[in-house]
């Protein structure tokens, strides 16, 4: 029962991260009906943006939280621009073109991403300076981190803003509207393009932060640490039915629960044929599950089924 | 029709001439760059046969395969397994050919199965989900019971054998000495043209009308009475059956397999090599996989080059090789979506926005 707790608390801040990706995932394709290939590394890309800027206040005497803060916001500009950069290059001038043209496209700024990463910062890991409490707290057998609330908390925070900014703004209404029907948009005064542009922006911004908590939860980030996170956050963003924004939420605190409950679990359930270093299949599995069975997804009214 | 003669002669005698530069070309290649490059040629011709399949899932049905490599990775490892000490199996490589092809194909069939109803993009995601997954079976499947060696790779494999005559023995013929190097390229030059025939075929045939139906407009083609699922899944199957093969070769040709051969980067180089050649060209895609195989090789001299003139090697040839593919794509897409050489029918369809 104490491994299960555990495994759950995990599995819940896991999830959280995965959710805040997922949004960046679902907003794109909610708006556009494109999966955007490099928001997995945009996420890479925050992270190592951020743990620099921490890396060089370290030495400054300020508290390890305000430090913290502060590579988050070094690191939240520079993801939005660029977001903002990829929509312009990548997919914009491919907007009518055929289906294929912007995964590849997207898949090719990907493989740049990681590139310039490995330019900037090298093939090792990045180290995450220990800067954050490390105070545990006891709830039952398990344990929980001051970092693994903080997690939780935040993420659930900037998923009630977001709700919020969507449903009750005008900016949201804009973004709902070009969702719906384009054409119709523009005919009624929305710039669909900078409601394009600031979806993307938007969705960096939260890639930035979640490639913060990444780093500070696993205490290192690489440039290939976008590709898998990229992966289940998608995966996470289809559990809940794509474009579709408390979808997307469910499905990554889901995924996160069900990814540590099946790393907890395996070896026991397979007799120890299988170990949690097949932790990634899981997400996979589900993906494939849920395509199978219900395509649109837990909450999703959508089909996806188009040619 | 004496016109038409003509050109049929003159089309003999550039067949001719192509060949015969074909089956000189290893030896021009080794007297002129070494056996660096004569290698890098074994390579290319090993990616044409790669490219060449994967066009068939990505040019001729369009459906973008990211885990192409996987199918390339069961072949391998196939090989490996069953011809090697590894195990103690030493097969044949009559026996290990269609086997690998098999494998790969229901591999093929496997992945292709759960998500062909699905858009493109979907396809996408799971098949490079797929790609990863099977290079994690291959990275942990060294326990509890010992499969795939793990990271280490399966060691001295064995080398393609025809009888008594072993492709990496020196042979003496017609007083011609032959290494190696030079054998797999004899080989790897058949299995392309095969490939290459095999694909021309296909293209022409009802299936290859019904990719290409699909491609265009899958509702239309399935109103047509196409069943899209079927045809599809044998784009799948056909697909993997070619990386299967190359997986063999690649293996018996290293004598070494282990994951780090099969990563995503793998993946992409292919598609990008389909991608820059022209998607659905068969001889776009062959000119692609040749150019993007020997490109990041020259790029190697750069480490020197950089060496000479900074005295510190800035940017690492490999990093230069990923870049360079990431670049490829997006410009391609961008400015040149129907490829360096694209077929006729392509280029209209890709230069007409209005569809």
């Amino acid at each position: 029962m104490d491994t299960f707790l555990q495994q759950l608390i995990n599995g819940l801040v896991l999830g959280s991260i995965y959710a805040l990706v997922a949004l960046g995932y679902t907003m794109v394709y909610g708006i556009m009906q494109l999966i955007n290939f490099a928001h997995g590394e945009v996420v890479m890309i925050g992270a190592m943006v951020a743990l620099t800027a921490i890396h060089a206040l370290a030495g400054s005497g300020l508290p390890g939280p305000v430090i913290v803060l502060l590579g988050v916001l070094v690191s939240m500009p520079v993801c939005m621009a660029l977001g903002a950069g990829i929509e312009r290059i990548a997919y914009r001038p491919l907007r009518n073109a055929p289906r294929l043209a912007p995964l590849i496209t997207a898949i090719g700024v990907s493989i740049i991403l990681q590139q310039l990463a490995v330019l900037i910062w090298g093939r090792d890991y990045l180290r995450f300076p220990p800067l954050l409490p490390e105070s545990r707290h006891h709830l039952g057998d398990a344990v929980i981190s001051t970092l693994q609330i903080f997690i939780i908390v935040l993420s659930a925070l900037i998923m009630v803003g977001l709700w919020f900014l969507v449903n009750r703004t005008k900016l949201g209404r804009a973004m709902r509207a070009t969702s719906q029907n384009p054409q119709v948009a523009r005919l009624m005064g929305v710039n669909t393009d900078q409601i394009i542009s600031i979806t993307f922006v938007i969705g960096a911004g939260l890639a930035a932060i979640a490639g913060a908590m990444v780093s500070a939860y696993y205490h290192l980030a690489h440039h290939l640490m976008g590709s898998m996170l990229g992966l289940k956050a998608f995966t996470a963003a289809v559990l809940g039915g794509i474009g579709n924004l408390a979808g997307a939420m469910m499905g990554g605190v889901m995924l996160g629960i069900i990814e540590s409950l099946g790393a907890g679990y395996i070896g026991d359930l397979s007799g120890g044929f299988f170990g949690s270093h097949y932790q990634d299949v899981f997400a996979f599995l589900v993906l494939i599950v849920v395509l199978v069975f219900r395509p649109s997804g837990l909450f999703g009214e959508r089909v996806s089924e188009r040619a | 029709m004496n016109n038409f003669g003509g050109n049929k002669e003159r089309a003999w005698i550039a067949y001719f001439a192509i060949g015969a530069l074909l089956l000189v070309m290893p030896f021009l290649i080794n007297w002129g760059l070494g056996r660096f490059w004569l290698r890098i040629i074994d390579f290319a011709l090993l990616y044409a046969m790669l490219a060449l399949g994967l066009n068939i899932v990505v040019g001729f049905a369009g459906l973008l395969d990211l885990g192409y490599v996987a199918f390339y990775a069961v072949g391998a490892y196939l090989y490996a397994i069953l011809a090697s000490p590894h195990f103690g199996i030493h097969l044949s490589f009559w026996a290990l050919l269609p086997l690998g092809a098999a494998l790969a194909g229901i591999f093929g069939i496997l992945l292709g199965a759960p998500t062909l109803k699905l858009r493109g993009d979907y396809l996408a995601i799971v098949t490079l989900g797929f790609g990863e997954i099977v290079r994690i079976f291959m990275n942990n499947l060294d326990r509890p019971i010992n499969i795939t060696n793990g990271p280490q790779g399966i060691n001295l494999v064995d080398p393609i054998r025809f009888g008594e005559f072993s492709l990496t023995r020196k042979h003496e013929i017609f007083g011609v000495t032959l290494t190696d190097l030079h054998q797999y390229y004899y080989l790897f030059l058949l299995l392309t043209l095969a490939t290459i025939f095999i694909c021309m075929r296909l293209q022409n045939s009802r299936v290859g009308r019904a990719w290409v139906a699909i491609r265009e407009d899958e509702t239309a083609a399935e109103a047509m009475g196409i069943n899209t699922r079927n045809v599809k899944l044998l784009a799948f199957a056909m697909g993997a059956t070619f990386g299967g093969v190359a997986g063999g070769l690649f293996a018996s040709m290293q004598a070494f397999v282990s994951p780090e051969s099969f990563t995503l980067n793998e993946s992409i180089t292919i598609l990008c090599m389909v991608v820059l050649g022209g998607m659905g060209h068969i001889p776009g895609v062959v000119l692609g996989a040749i150019l993007l195989t020997a490109l990041p090789e020259a790029l190697r001299y750069t480490s020197d080059l950089q060496q000479a003139m900074f005295h510190k090697v800035y940017i690492d040839p490999a990093n230069l090789r990923m870049l360079l593919f990431g670049v490829v794509m997006v410009v391609t897409m961008l400015f040149r979506p129907e490829g360096l050489w694209p077929s006729p029918q392509r280029q209209r369809e890709l230069t007409e926005r209005d569809a």
